[in-house]
């Protein structure tokens, strides 16, 4: 096949996937969009595989074959819950495929095998390709390490971390300008993507857990762009145009959900929130005598006399995997007239839209799954408003303009307006920013201490009996 | 360099696309756009088809399987698991 013939198939490609992506902006038109985007792939795959300069396909069969048994396997075996780890262990492939594949057409261009020619454009997207594609590789495994909780999920800082930082970025600089000025050997290509997948770790490992929507969505970018970066390196229009759509999508992203904590992107990669965290027994002085506890069958008594409840979810919701015993208890509400609906907060959970991702596998309609804007209005006329695993989204602290509070200034749930509020959480520990949460104590809040999933099965009961 | 400009081109166009069709999306459907995204990144599959098929050497086929597979892993895993979640949202209507 001719290479104009090739580069019109990679323009349909394109194409579908800008189709694809357009296609999620609707949840109706959303499982199309994605068909869209596969079909463009494999499109792009089968004219790639039609390349006079592919002479054997051994090689390729085995890596699609193996690549393809892993991939089907991680897609349907992750629990939903297990949504957060899936996405960053998958970009981490992708970023780590673009570097070496990038290396392996340097090493080709070297041999004097590859048609392209090493000049400028090669080896500055060789290096960006290596570089990005190294720190996205490592990140996205750090990233899925503490997600899978295979190593702590509190921020690990490291003395002189931010000096370490610069001179590893420097390194890598050093030795990318080598590459570019002396392009007969590999040498700096490979060390440089060495020091940069040590960068990924370091970059990382010192962000907390609940700042992981912002690394994951980040990282998804730096995978965009690497394999942009691939493209350059081989004059490829389809890796350019998919790989620039999807760091423009990490890139949003990213900047909503800084936005959604009113943290800058260097405070979120730099600050190392979430690493002080106050301790059970300073929680338990403010919280003195003042938290009043519930039962779950006050709680019951208390739902069977609402017309309007809202339910705000948060990451206490998928660890302890609550989500079908909250749909129970939602269907029961709903057959007894009440009204219900979900307040999700841009960045509850582990990664961007995580819980509407776990309501709608509970067979929650996605309708009632609401935005943080669209319901903030409505818990005036709540009357009672269920917090399950959720802290620092609700907390009114935030409100505070003093800077010394990590949260403050962070939009959050309004809950403190509905007539009333029922908190279910095991312990009065600090959510991930580490302070004391007043709404605990406030008149119009009950605490329900023990596991979501549970406690929402024993409401349900209790309703059940009443 | 008119290579260097088209493809240029091509790039900056595409981030605005991106940009553009992108904002559009709810956060009811962030999550799965993010998988989504990353599926279309690995892209760079067609990439590695071209240098780990010419099996110049050892070296550049070892490297071409180790990034075809992880590239296949990239693209099968992260298309399915996006349709996996796309396919659980759904109305009231069709609530059954």
């Amino acid at each position: 096949m001719s290479k104009e013939l090739i580069d019109l198939f990679y323009l349909i490609a394109a194409v579908l996937f800008i189709f694809g992506l357009k296609g999620l902006s609707h949840p109706r038109t959303a499982v199309r969009g994605n068909f869209f985007a596969a079909l463009g792939m494999l499109i792009a795959i089968v004219v790639t595989l039609l390349d006079k300069r592919i002479i054997s396909f051994e090689v390729i069969i085995a890596g699609i074959v193996v690549g393809a048994l892993i991939g089907v396997v991680m897609a349907y075996k992750a629990p939903m819950t297990a949504i957060p780890q899936v996405v960053a262990i998958f970009n981490g492939f992708g970023g780590g495929a673009s570097a070496l594949a990038v290396g392996a057409a340097l090493e080709e261009a070297l041999k004097g095998g590859f048609i392209e020619a090493i000049d400028m454009q090669f080896t500055i997207a060789a290096v960006s390709s290596g570089l990005i594609g190294g720190v996205s590789f490592t990140g996205s495994a750090i990233a899925f390490a503490k997600l899978q909780g295979l190593i702590t999920g509190k921020p690990v800082l490291l003395r002189g971390r931010h000096v370490i930082n610069v001179a590893l970025i420097l390194i890598c600089i050093a030795l990318s300008v080598w590459l570019v000025v002396d392009s007969t050997s590999s040498m700096p290509f490979w060390i440089m993507v060495g020091v940069a997948s040590l960068l990924g770790i370091l970059l990382v490992i010192p962000i907390g857990g609940a700042d992981m929507p912002v690394v994951i969505s980040l990282l998804n970018a730096y995978s965009g762009i690497a394999a942009a970066g691939h493209g350059w390196v081989l004059n490829n229009s389809v890796l350019i145009v998919a790989g620039s759509l999807v760091g423009a999508a990490g890139f949003i992203l990213t900047a909503i959900m800084c936005r959604a904590m009113n943290r800058s992107l260097a405070n979120v990669i730099f600050a190392g929130v979430g690493a002080v965290v106050t301790t059970e027994v300073e929680s338990d002085d403010i919280y003195a005598g003042r938290v009043k506890s519930a039962s779950p069958e006050e709680v019951a008594m208390m739902l069977e006399g609402a017309q309007r409840v809202v339910i705000a979810p948060g990451y206490g919701m998928a660890v302890s995997q609550a989500q079908y015993a909250i749909q129970d208890l939602t269907n029961l509400l709903e057959s007894m007239g009440v009204e219900v609906d979900f307040a999700i907060h841009p960045v509850a959970g582990r990664m961007p839209g995580h819980m509407n991702v776990l309501l709608a596998e509970a067979n929650i309609p996605y309708e009632k799954l609401r935005e943080m804007d669209d319901i903030n209005p409505t818990f005036r006329h709540t009357d009672v408003v269920l917090v399950v695993g959720a802290n620092d989204v609700v907390n009114p602290m935030a409100r505070e303009a003093d800077q010394s509070i990590p949260i403050a200034g962070m939009p959050i749930l309004n809950v403190d307006e509905a007539r009333s509020i029922v908190i279910i959480k095991r312990s009065l520990s600090p959510g991930f920013a580490g302070i004391a949460n007043p709404l605990f104590v406030a008149d119009n809040c009950l605490m329900l201490f023990g596991d979501a999933k549970k406690m929402a099965m024993d409401i349900t009961a209790a309703l059940k009996q009443a | 360099m008119d290579v260097f400009v088209a493809a240029l081109t091509i790039f900056v166009l595409a981030l605005f696309v991106g940009f553009e069709v992108i904002t559009k999306v709810p956060p009811l459907l962030h999550t799965p756009l993010m998988s989504g995204a990353n599926a279309i990144s690995g892209i760079t599959l067609v990439g590695t088809l071209v240098t780990s098929g010419m099996q110049l050497t050892t070296l550049t086929t070892i490297l071409g399987f180790i990034a075809v597979t992880m590239a296949t892993v990239n693209v099968v895993g992260g298309f399915l698991v996006t349709h996996r979640m796309l396919a659980m949202f759904h109305k009231k209507e069709d609530n059954v």
